[in-house]
């Protein structure tokens, strides 16, 4: 009854989030309404028990998408108003090919209920803590795609860092080297002047 | 109970919330790619769900990557945004064809 309920919160609560990021006007508002959709999908995730991905959707999609999302609509200085123009034009159509997705996607699920999932209503009892079970498949049996998405997230961040990084030409740093480089014969001269002849530079 | 049915229909719903939103912010990219953030927890939910529901735990490992491709593509779908406003000094999308050549 409690597991209905919580449920029923957390798919509310998730798709009228995602309605309100959709329509937000401003798109900071549009952020925070992501993050408490997050949130609650990762309820929705604590509910079937895989706790560890419930907890990886909090801290990546939350902790660091989320926040990246946000740094970059504060930090970008754009008219949001003007963005907006094909808004409603574009709202009735929109709104139909949503519809007929949404009922090929139901009529392709509910038209033929088969298969071992929709069979057993329940969730199958897991032996061994989620953390655990998880841990040792990801270690043994898909170490090698583990590893790759190491991979993936290090040449994505090398790439952000390039692609964002800009050599500005009004900066006056030191040059280290020439300055490492630099010898006190290069620099002083000892000259011992004549009387009355002035000296030259 | 809740049966599968449930979280499918979430996901789905989910899912079509988030092609509506790519349809309705044509100019605004970072909408779009909230969107497509919104696509991609809807195929996380399915994952999930099914692999509760089947016992078998490789869903949430290809969740755990679809959850990593999800981060990198938005730090440079992010990083590309923010070099195309410093060159135009707008996101609007209908700009982009000048890009060509």
């Amino acid at each position: 009854m409690i597991a209905a309920f919580a449920f029923y919160l957390f798919a509310t609560l998730t798709i009228a989030s995602a309605i309100a990021v959709i329509f937000a006007r401003n798109p900071v508002h549009s952020v925070l309404w992501l993050i408490l959709s997050f949130f609650n999908a990762a309820g929705l995730m604590l509910l079937v028990g895989a706790e560890f991905i419930a907890m990886l959707v909090v801290i990546v999609y939350v902790g660091a998408v989320a926040v990246l999302f946000l740094f970059v609509v504060m930090m970008l200085d754009v008219d949001f108003a003007t963005l907006r123009s094909g808004f409603t034009r574009n709202l009735p159509f929109g709104i139909i090919v949503a519809l007929v997705l949404l009922a090929e996607i139901v009529i392709a699920l509910f038209a033929r209920q088969v298969g071992p999932a929709f069979a057993s209503p329940n969730i199958a009892t897991a032996a061994q803590p989620n953390i655990v079970a998880l841990g040792q498949l990801l270690y043994s049996r898909y170490l090698f795609a583990f590893e790759l998405a190491g991979l993936i997230l290090l040449v994505a961040m090398i790439g952000a860092i390039v692609l964002t990084h800009r050599r500005r030409g009004d900066l006056r740093t030191p040059k280290v080297w020439r300055q490492n480089a630099r010898r006190p014969e290069d620099s002083i001269e000892l000259i011992d002047p004549a009387v009355g002849e002035g000296m030259k530079l | 109970m809740i049966g599968l049915g449930h979280y499918i229909t979430v996901a789905a719903i989910l899912f079509t919330i988030g092609v509506l939103g790519i349809f309705l912010n044509r100019r605004n990219v970072i909408l779009m790619l909230m969107a497509i953030e919104l696509i991609l927890l809807a195929v996380n939910i399915n994952l999930v769900a099914f692999s509760a529901y089947l016992g078998d735990l490789t869903g949430q490992v290809l969740a755990m990557f679809v959850l990593t491709v999800a981060a990198a593509e938005a730090a440079i779908g992010l990083a590309i945004l923010v070099i195309f406003f410093r060159r135009r000094g707008s996101i609007a999308v209908d700009d982009v064809n000048r890009m060509h050549g």
